[in-house]
Formats: structure tokens, C-alpha cells, sequence
């Protein structure tokens, strides 16, 4: 039930901006967006973050709205935060998950998204296996397309929700020494921080095993200085500001497997080995993690650790990208380029 | 009788690049004359005004897919001719990766027998081994007595070294030659696009070069061995080509063709655009330019469309799960003509690409003069025109070039005396 008061108050601080500085009707990827709008969003994020903190949560700015979850992989995390997000918002959430799909009777992506547009969702959340695969609904359908992952590309809201994490805890976005380690290659999550922080100078490096971090990683991030790879852990960690640490995504492997227990030894981030880093440096994990693996767990439960904040962040940014893409009924947006 | 008047006649079997009117009577060319001097013969003679044009050897593709049996949703003899004629084409080579796999002399002749009422000459290929699975050896001699004119399990490498082997020592004593699809199939698997910089920023799953260049080694090693002709489908890495230039060099019987799409477009320009998904993938920007290298000084020997029609819906759909493969035939020229025009080749050598060259690898030979078979393309340089996938005589759409605007392309197709196409 909806305090009326704390309600109304609310609503007030998440009012739209004046004018809104954001060029998109989709949210598919970060690599297009400049550094103001990526501001621009965390700055909508601000009042939602507060939002999280009330004992009422909920507001009422999206009631009658219905917010398509269409998850075509297994997610637990980025999908409840999602369908909070939208609840916390007073939106319905239309469900989706691939397990009880008709994909699973052989329909195509197309014809599913259509179904869902046509019981009238206001957007569309797709997470999906297939890289490419938001931008293909995206194109095809007149909603807004938020992407909560789609393949080794790209997952944006994670990128944003880390931003706004950094920005929290160390006043400022513009360049820290950032160092990325693990499985660089297959991590939608490591392009969409790259892309991001590179926009603010960030200097960023790459560090894991050889095949993981490919040398055409390099020149990912448009303009700006190329990233910088390593493969010692050690070196990758010397001076970092803030270490971002990947899972070991053992289910998307189409390689030959790798020793764990050699991951381990090489590239998990230990106590000691977080020491070279910069006195409260912080760590940041997209989650799930698998603790003794990629992260030790005293590591993960220490005072660096990030990610309890990026969790809560993570529905402040999910609540502003589904105000701010569904919110304004299309005013103030131009018209969807489907070109 | 027609008489095609008036037109620049290049020929590279001659040498000839001047302009000559020719006489075609019943199915064959009778006279190849100065202009003018083909003297009036009484009333039935049909004239052609072909000044201003180009007249050519009918044009040869090496390499498409015409999907019947099988496929018939998506293509059929009927359709993939008039499209090939449209394009300029009086001779086209299906791949054997039909429904069933045309790995045998009945499939054979019930093609042929579909081709009667083709638009253009059909020359198939059939499998090299049974299924094109790889294990053991297809009924090659008879599906060459029925109409074969090479063999490959395209689609797939032929599988094993040894195979291979046996196949290149059939091939050599029937005068046949083997085209492979040349790949490893371990860095193939799963991949949807090259692995560079583009696939990176994408997150597509893609293979390296290394992935052609592996099997192309192999390949030459074993035509050296056994001393078969061996041509390469589809050739798109600048690696690949350095081996063949090299086994040229060395006296081997080893060819190439390179598709318009490869010489055209790269990795860069692929996103998730299904229309540019094929295999092998479009390669890098250095790649692009070592094939048009090779199309210059004479290492490939022909433009080759690989022509794959996809009915819509098997392309619209995520990116790694539509399949491999674009339309061509009736771009080919057009897109060839492109790289006349920016002076990259010269006119006569295009020519030689899609007429003597192709020729050669298949152990024909095509020429315009008194007594040939009149087989010929006449096309423009110089006539724009607007490529538009919905009005394709292909069943499929399956092109990246639609609404590109082009300067040059087929203005007739005669097979066999019988204007097939006319714009």
C-alpha cells in the first residue's frame, strides 16, 4: 500500500529534468553514449537511490504501465532487480523466462517479442544469449528496448549501477587506474565498463588468462589511449584504484577447459595481492560470485568491497532507466530511428 | 539469325578488345566480323544495336547454389537460372549440398533433366564423398558421364587428409578437378563471423584467417602429392591467396575463385546484419586488398558468386543463429565493374574472371568465333541502375545490396543463340 505522503514527496524529486539530454528511445549499449549523457543518467539515478533507503518504497510514477521481462537465459539477480525496479515504480511486470517459453517449442525471438508488444507492454527487458540480440528487437519493434545483456556484448545497466558505485564512494568518475581481471573476452560486463569508463579517461587494464584477453581488445574503446594488457595479476594490480573482477564463466565456455585450480594460483584476488593496489582500492563483482575462485572470500566481505552497493545501486539505475525510457509516453524523445 | 551490331567485342581467349559485330545462326556464332562487313543476307536477320556495349563469352559462375532438390522454398532450377541470366550468366555451377546430397548419377540426371527448360546452362558439381560426409568416395565417374564437371563436399571441407587423397587420385584419372571448401572445422565451430578487432566489439563469436589457410595448406600439399587439379572455392584471407600464388609459381595445377561480396565488403561493415553473415566470414580490411591484388595480377582465376538463397524468415533472426549465405548472381557484375571503375582492374581482366578463367579450371574453354557455341553476356559500363531485392528473379532476398546504386551491368544474356535475358 502507498503512503500518500511519502509518496507525493517522492514523486517530486524524481520529476523529469527540463530538458533531457538523452538521444535514445533504447538503452542497447553504452559504446554509443557520450560522457554527459552517461551524467545524465547517473544524475536520474540519484533520487531512486534515496527511494531505496525509505521504509515505503514504493511510488506510483509508472502505475498502469506494464514492463515486458523477456529473460531468453537463466538470470536470477539482473531479473528480480528488474521486475523491483518496475514494482518499485508501481508498473505491472509481464514475465518471460526462457524455461517456460514458447522458444522452447521452437518459436522464433521475433514472434515472442511480438507477443509480448502486442499485449501492450510499454517496454521491453531482454536479456539474451545471442549477441546483437536487443538490437535486432530493438529495430524491429516501436517500445523502448532496455538490454540486460545480450551475449559477450554488452550489459549496460551493470556498467551504469558500477558508475554509479564509483561515483559514491570516491566522489568522481574521471581518472582512476582501473584494472579488469578474468575472462575478458566473453564478459558483456567488461566491454560495457570499458566503453564507460574510457569515456571518462579511466585508464584501464586488462589482465587474464592469454586467450581471454586477446590483443584486439586493445583498441575496443573508441578514441583515447589504447587499453593496456598484462598478464601478471601483480602488475595489473599496482597502483589500481579499482579492481573489477569477473566470474569465471565456466557454463559459456566453448573452449578446451582450463586448469581451475590454475586460475586460482595465477589470477584470484587475495588479500596480498589486493595490497599492491592503492590503500582503498575498491573491488567491485558483478556477482554471482564464486567465492575461492576468482575472489578470495575475506576479499569479498572486506571493507573495499562493493558489492552489497552495487546491488542497491543496481535498482536505483534500473528504476531511472525504466522512468526515463517508459515515464514521458514518448514526449521529449525523438522519433524511433529504425533505420 | 541475329546480328549483334555495333558493340565493343572483348574477348580474352584472343586477345581481342575492338569492335566487331557477330552472326549467330541456330546455336552457334557463324562470322565475328569488322563493323559493317557482315554482308546483308535476305529478311530473317534479327539485329541487335549493341553500341555502346560490351559483347563478351557468355559468363560463367563456378559456384552457386540453386537448392533443388530440397530447397525449393528458397530456390529452384527455374528461379536461380533466370536470376544467373539476369545477371549476365549463360552457364552456372550448383554446389551438391542439395536435399537429398547430390552425391550420385540419378540426382545428376534428374537435374539435368529440370535444366531442359532452364534459363541458363546448368554444369553441376557433385559431392566427393557419400552424403559429403566424408567417409567414403561418391560414384564420381558416373555423375561426370551424367553431366559433373568437378566434385566438392562444399558447405564442408572435404573431411580428412585421406579422403582427400583418394578423391584427388579419382579426380586426376577422370581429368576432373576437386573444389574444396578449405577450413578447419575445430576453429570454425560456433563461429558466426571473422575473429578481429570488429568481432571483438560486437561480442560475435568469430574464426581467424588461420581458420581458411590451414585447409588451403593442406589442400595444395595434397594436389602436389597427388598431381589432381585443385581449385579453391571462395577464397577470402590474404594468406590463402599467398599459398596459391606460391603454388602457381611452383607449376601446380591450383586455382581460386574469389566471390564479389569478399572483394567488396569487410568485417567492419558486418554488425549484426545477417545479410552480411556468410562462410567463409568477410575478412579484414588487408584482406580485402590482398584479393583484389590477386584478381589484378592473375592469381585468382575467377569471379565466383556463391550464390545462397535464404527464404526471409531462416534470416530473420539473432545473428548467430541465422545461416551462411547471400544471393550474387545478379550483382556480380555490377560490383565488379566497381573495381574497373576505380582502376583496380582492367575491363579485359574482368572479363577473363567470369569467362576464360572459370573455363580453364572446369577444362573448357569459351571464345567468340565462327563455329563456337554462341554463349554471350552483353553488358553496359556505364548504365546506372538501382539494385532492388524485391524485384529479383531469386525466390530469396537474402542480399546486403539492396538500393545500391551500381554503373554498368548485364544489357542481354544469349545461351546457346536464344536471348535469355534482355533489359
Amino acid at each position: 500500500m502507498i503512503h500518500p505522503e511519502t509518496s507525493a514527496a517522492a514523486e517530486a524529486r524524481v520529476a523529469p529534468a527540463e530538458t533531457v539530454p538523452f538521444r535514445f528511445n533504447d538503452l542497447l549499449a553504452i559504446e554509443p553514449l557520450r560522457a554527459d549523457e552517461i551524467t545524465f543518467l547517473l544524475d536520474q539515478a540519484k533520487p531512486f537511490q534515496e527511494i531505496q533507503h525509505h521504509p515505503l518504497k514504493k511510488l506510483a510514477t509508472l502505475r498502469g504501465k506494464t514492463v515486458g521481462i523477456a529473460f531468453f537465459e537463466a538470470s536470477t539477480r539482473t531479473r528480480i532487480s528488474f521486475s523491483t525496479a518496475a514494482a518499485r515504480l508501481g508498473a505491472d511486470a509481464m514475465q518471460l523466462q526462457a524455461e517456460s517459453s514458447s522458444l522452447q517449442k521452437g518459436e522464433s525471438l521475433l514472434d515472442t517479442v511480438r507477443t509480448l508488444d502486442a499485449m501492450k507492454a510499454d517496454c521491453i527487458v531482454m536479456r539474451h544469449g545471442s549477441s546483437g540480440a536487443a538490437d535486432f528487437v530493438a529495430r524491429r519493434l516501436e517500445i523502448p528496448v532496455l538490454n540486460a545483456g545480450d551475449g559477450t556484448h554488452e550489459h549496460p545497466t551493470q556498467a551504469l549501477l558500477d558508475a554509479l558505485t564509483i561515483r559514491d564512494r570516491l566522489g568522481r568518475l574521471d581518472g582512476w587506474n582501473v584494472s579488469i581481471i578474468g575472462d575478458i573476452l566473453h564478459s558483456r560486463v567488461a566491454r560495457s565498463n570499458i566503453h564507460l569508463l574510457s569515456r571518462f579517461g579511466c585508464r584501464i587494464t586488462l589482465c587474464g588468462p592469454p586467450m581471454w584477453v586477446p590483443p584486439e581488445l586493445e583498441h575496443l574503446a573508441s578514441g583515447g589511449e589504447p587499453l593496456r594488457r598484462v598478464s601478471r595479476v601483480e602488475e595489473a594490480l599496482d597502483g589500481a584504484d579499482i579492481v573489477i573482477v569477473l566470474r569465471v564463466q565456466q557454463e559459456r565456455l566453448h573452449e578446451p577447459k582450463l586448469p581451475l585450480d590454475e586460475y586460482v594460483m595465477l589470477y584470484q584476488l587475495t588479500p596480498e595481492r589486493l595490497g599492491l593496489a592503492r590503500p582503498g582500492a575498491l573491488v567491485l563483482h558483478p556477482g554471482p560470485m564464486i567465492r575461492g575462485l576468482e575472489i578470495d572470500p575475506s576479499v569479498a566481505d572486506g571493507p573495499q568491497s562493493c558489492v552489497l552497493d552495487q546491488v542497491t545501486n543496481g535498482l536505483a539505475v534500473r528504476m531511472a532507466l525504466l522512468f526515463l525510457l517508459i515515464g514521458h509516453g514518448g514526449e521529449g524523445f525523438p522519433a524511433k530511428d529504425n533505420s | 539469325m541475329l546480328l549483334i551490331k555495333g558493340g565493343r567485342l572483348v574477348d580474352p581467349a584472343s586477345g581481342t578488345d575492338s569492335p566487331r559485330d557477330i552472326l549467330i545462326e541456330g546455336e552457334r556464332i557463324s562470322a565475328v566480323e569488322a563493323p559493317g562487313s557482315i554482308a546483308a543476307r535476305n529478311g530473317d536477320v534479327q539485329e541487335f544495336d549493341a553500341a555502346g556495349l560490351i559483347v563478351a563469352p557468355g559468363f560463367i559462375d563456378m559456384h552457386c547454389h540453386l537448392r533443388e532438390p530440397g530447397g525449393e522454398n528458397s530456390e529452384t532450377i527455374e528461379t536461380g537460372t533466370r536470376a544467373a541470366a539476369r545477371g549476365g550468366f549463360t552457364a552456372v555451377c550448383p554446389m551438391p549440398n542439395t536435399r537429398p546430397v547430390h552425391d550420385n548419377a540419378s540426382v545428376t540426371r534428374s537435374m539435368m533433366e529440370r535444366a531442359q527448360s532452364a534459363h541458363t546452362r546448368v554444369w553441376p558439381i557433385g559431392a566427393a564423398s557419400i552424403g559429403s560426409r566424408g567417409d567414403a568416395l561418391a560414384e564420381i565417374a558416373a555423375m561426370q558421364k551424367s553431366g559433373v564437371v568437378a566434385v566438392s563436399d562444399d558447405g564442408h571441407p572435404i573431411a580428412t587428409a585421406k579422403l582427400l587423397r583418394q578423391v584427388m587420385d579419382y579426380c586426376r584419372s577422370l581429368g576432373m578437378p576437386v573444389i574444396d571448401h578449405c577450413e578447419d572445422t575445430s576453429l570454425a565451430a560456433g563461429a558466426s563471423m571473422r575473429e578481429g578487432p570488429a568481432s571483438i566489439r560486437t561480442g560475435v563469436r568469430g574464426m581467424p584467417a588461420a581458420t581458411e589457410t590451414i585447409g588451403v595448406g593442406r589442400d595444395i600439399q595434397m594436389a602436389e602429392l597427388t598431381g589432381c587439379r585443385f581449385h579453391v572455392a571462395h577464397l577470402s584471407a590474404r594468406g590463402s591467396l599467398e599459398m596459391v600464388r606460391v603454388a602457381k609459381h611452383k607449376g601446380l595445377a591450383v586455382s581460386c575463385e574469389i566471390t564479389p561480396h569478399h572483394f567488396t565488403m569487410i568485417d567492419e561493415e558486418v554488425g549484426y546484419d545477417t545479410h552480411r553473415k556468410m562462410n567463409p566470414p568477410l575478412g579484414s580490411r588487408d584482406d580485402r586488398e590482398a584479393l583484389i591484388e590477386g584478381l589484378a595480377d592473375g592469381t585468382v582465376d575467377a569471379i565466383a558468386t556463391d550464390h545462397a538463397p535464404h527464404e526471409p524468415a531462416t534470416k530473420e533472426v539473432e545473428f548467430d543463429r541465422a545461416p551462411f549465405g547471400i544471393t550474387g548472381f545478379e550483382t556480380a557484375l555490377g560490383l565488379a565493374l566497381e573495381l574497373v571503375h576505380a582502376k583496380q582492374i582492367g575491363l579485359a581482366r574482368m572479363v577473363e574472371l567470369f569467362t576464360t578463367g572459370p573455363a580453364r579450371v572446369l577444362g573448357m574453354h569459351r571464345r567468340l568465333a565462327a563455329g563456337e557455341s554462341a554463349d554471350l553476356t552483353i553488358f553496359s559500363t556505364e548504365h546506372r541502375w538501382t539494385y532492388r531485392a524485391a524485384e529479383s528473379a531469386s525466390k530469396s532476398r537474402n542480399t546486403p545490396f539492396d538500393g545500391r546504386e551500381f554503373r554498368g551491368g548485364p544489357m542481354a544474356t544469349i545461351v546457346a543463340g536464344r536471348v535469355v535475358y534482355r533489359r
